[in-house]
């Protein structure tokens, strides 16, 4: 039995690792194209995720509908941000974005407690509840489907940085953005399109979550918990964030076996990512795949 | 202006035209006081003089990128293919056909050769067919990039200025302004991309304002040459005119059999009265 368990654990643990990491690519599209760390990454899931749940739900739309409409709201409010709120502070110290975004971050988690009020909302049954047999595990559809889009994002975004023309922009204006502009790159263009990915991406995965756990203030925890996954990772490295993500995902779930069958702690599955993160970053500081700076000697 | 100049102007229309331009870094630091040059359709033209002369920001102030470095032309006009362009951002002066390669280098390290050729063609809207002839286009001049599939951080300092050329040619610029081509290059690879900087120049009606330290490579791929000291354009002339100018062989070409005593160095300080 505990065998089992152990191994439904570890599934679950890939699978909500998978969804960490398309968060913490997210987070890491911003910290390297525009060099602002988003203390507001959870947010986004939130307000994706609510902004389905009332077009589905108040609004009455049918998901399939909804679901783009929430992509198109959250395409014009990562660049309505970008534009209103980041983009003054362009070239003031790290401190003060760092502030405002914290800011940000309260700011939206209190005007989402103010108009949805405080409560788990579920979301309308899209998949079916009931779980499926795979290879003997129980798998929920809507984590299977979590499992479906968020490597499908992971493809989209591999494939956008390697071949695409905005892309290969964006990876020039990480590089240096003097660069990036002397090649006739708009850094303006390139920050607005960041913050625009990141918005309806970090959407996407709030909604998936809402699926399962119901929405609530509760998403926003999510911002969080990719700070180890990203930290872990190395802050600019997609594929850092993607490998952090699992190993934060595997660990929580790791973490509350051990609690469960012997420590009888509770709850160390909240805390003990944040332990490795602080072992991790005393063996390796600048995280597993933080960037090597290229030197020609 | 210089009497080669006014025979320039006699020629035809340049493509560029920069009058009397004033570059002041962060309002307050005057760094540009007056500067004037013409660049005609299709040939080399060389900017030469000392460290901290201008002539880095005066190649700025023609690409837009005074503006990324709190600079602004505050004075004066420059004019390309007839049309005011001072203080436009570098996309926009890009798009109309200028592409500065910058001093030292400058290539997107974590990326490999064709990754920044495709980004040198960023602004072009033709087609993935023409950007693709292109590639092999630059492949043609610079074999030897072909060969390199890793990271461009990791070529030598000649394949990277080759890279950085390249990159600039699949812009399809009309005028490329290079700055410092030679810089950290060895004699002979600093002969080979000269070469190449003719023969593309030749073969492409690219025009090109070449911005150098090494003045007698400069003067031999140039038609014409400038010369600058502390923000001012203090000589100019066609190719000849300059190599056979006393000043510049003094100070700029050098190369004299005898050693010269200190009290020569008074006649440095006499020739300042260019300024």
């Amino acid at each position: 039995m505990s065998g089992s368990l152990f191994l439904q654990l570890l599934v679950n643990g890939l699978i909500v690792g998978m969804l960490y990491g398309v968060v913490a690519m997210c987070f890491v599209l911003i910290y390297k194209s525009t060099q602002v760390v988003n203390f507001a990454q959870g947010e986004f899931l939130l307000i994706g995720a609510w902004t389905c749940w009332w077009l589905v739900v108040d609004a009455g739309l049918p998901f399939w509908f909804g679901f783009p409409l929430t992509f198109l709201f959250m395409l014009a409010f990562g660049v309505a941000l970008q534009m209103v709120v980041l983009r003054p502070l362009i070239g003031e110290p790290i401190i003060s974005v760092i502030m405002v975004t914290i800011g940000l971050s309260i700011f939206f988690q209190a005007i989402t407690k103010w108009i949805f009020g405080a409560d788990v909302e579920p979301f309308p049954e899209i998949f079916p509840v009931k779980s499926v047999d795979i290879f003997g595990l129980q798998v929920q559809p809507a984590y299977l489907m979590s499992l479906v889009v968020s490597i499908a994002i992971m493809i989209g975004f591999a494939w956008f940085f390697k071949y695409s023309r905005m892309g290969l922009a964006m990876r020039a204006t990480a590089f240096n953005q003097q660069v990036a502009q002397s090649l006739g790159i708009s850094v303006k263009a390139v920050f607005a399109t960041a913050w625009a990915i990141s918005a309806m991406v970090s959407a996407l995965a709030g909604v998936v979550v809402g699926m399962v756990n119901g929405v609530s203030g509760a998403l926003s925890f999510f911002g969080i918990k990719v700070f180890p996954a990203v930290i872990v990772g190395g802050l600019d490295s997609i594929v850092g964030a993607i490998v952090g993500g699992l190993i934060i995902g595997v660990l929580e779930n790791m973490a509350e076996y051990v609690d469960g069958q012997w420590l009888q702690i509770g709850n160390l599955y909240t805390v003990a990512p944040f332990y490795v993160l602080i072992v991790i970053l005393m063996v390796k500081p600048y995280g597993l795949f933080g960037t090597k700076k290229i030197e020609r000697v | 202006m210089g009497e080669a100049a006014l025979k320039l102007a006699a020629a035809d229309e340049p493509i560029l035209s920069v009058n009397n331009i004033e570059v002041v870094y962060n309002d307050v630091i005057l760094v540009l006081r007056g500067v004037s040059l013409d660049v005609p359709q299709g040939k080399v033209v060389t900017l030469l003089g000392p460290n901290g002369a201008g002539k880095s920001t005066t190649l700025k102030a023609i690409s837009g990128l005074l503006g990324t470095e709190d600079g602004e032309v505050t004075r004066g006009s420059i004019t390309f293919m007839g049309e005011e362009i001072a203080n436009r951002s570098p996309e926009e002066i890009v798009r109309r056909g200028i592409f500065q390669v910058m001093e030292g280098r400058r290539i997107v390290e974590d990326m490999t050769c064709l990754e920044n050729l495709r980004l040198g063609a960023f602004t072009r809207r033709d087609g993935a067919a023409a950007i693709r002839r292109d590639i092999d286009m630059v492949y043609n001049y610079f074999p030897r990039l072909k060969e390199r599939t890793g990271l461009a951080g990791y070529l030598s300092g000649g394949e990277q200025q080759m890279l950085a050329i390249g990159r600039a040619l699949m812009a399809r610029p009309k005028l490329i302004l290079l700055d410092e081509p030679s810089m950290g290059l060895s004699p002979l690879l600093v002969k080979e991309v000269f070469g190449i900087i003719e023969q593309v120049c030749r073969d492409l009606g690219v025009t090109i304002l070449l911005v150098e330290q090494n003045a007698r490579m400069a003067l031999k791929v140039a038609d014409f040459g400038y010369i600058m000291e502390s923000g001012k354009i203090v000589l100019d002339g066609a190719k000849d005119d300059l190599v056979n100018n006393e000043d510049v062989k003094e100070f700029y070409l050098g190369g004299d059999k005898e050693r010269k005593s200190f009290k020569n160095l008074k006649s440095y300080k006499r020739r300042k009265r260019w300024l």
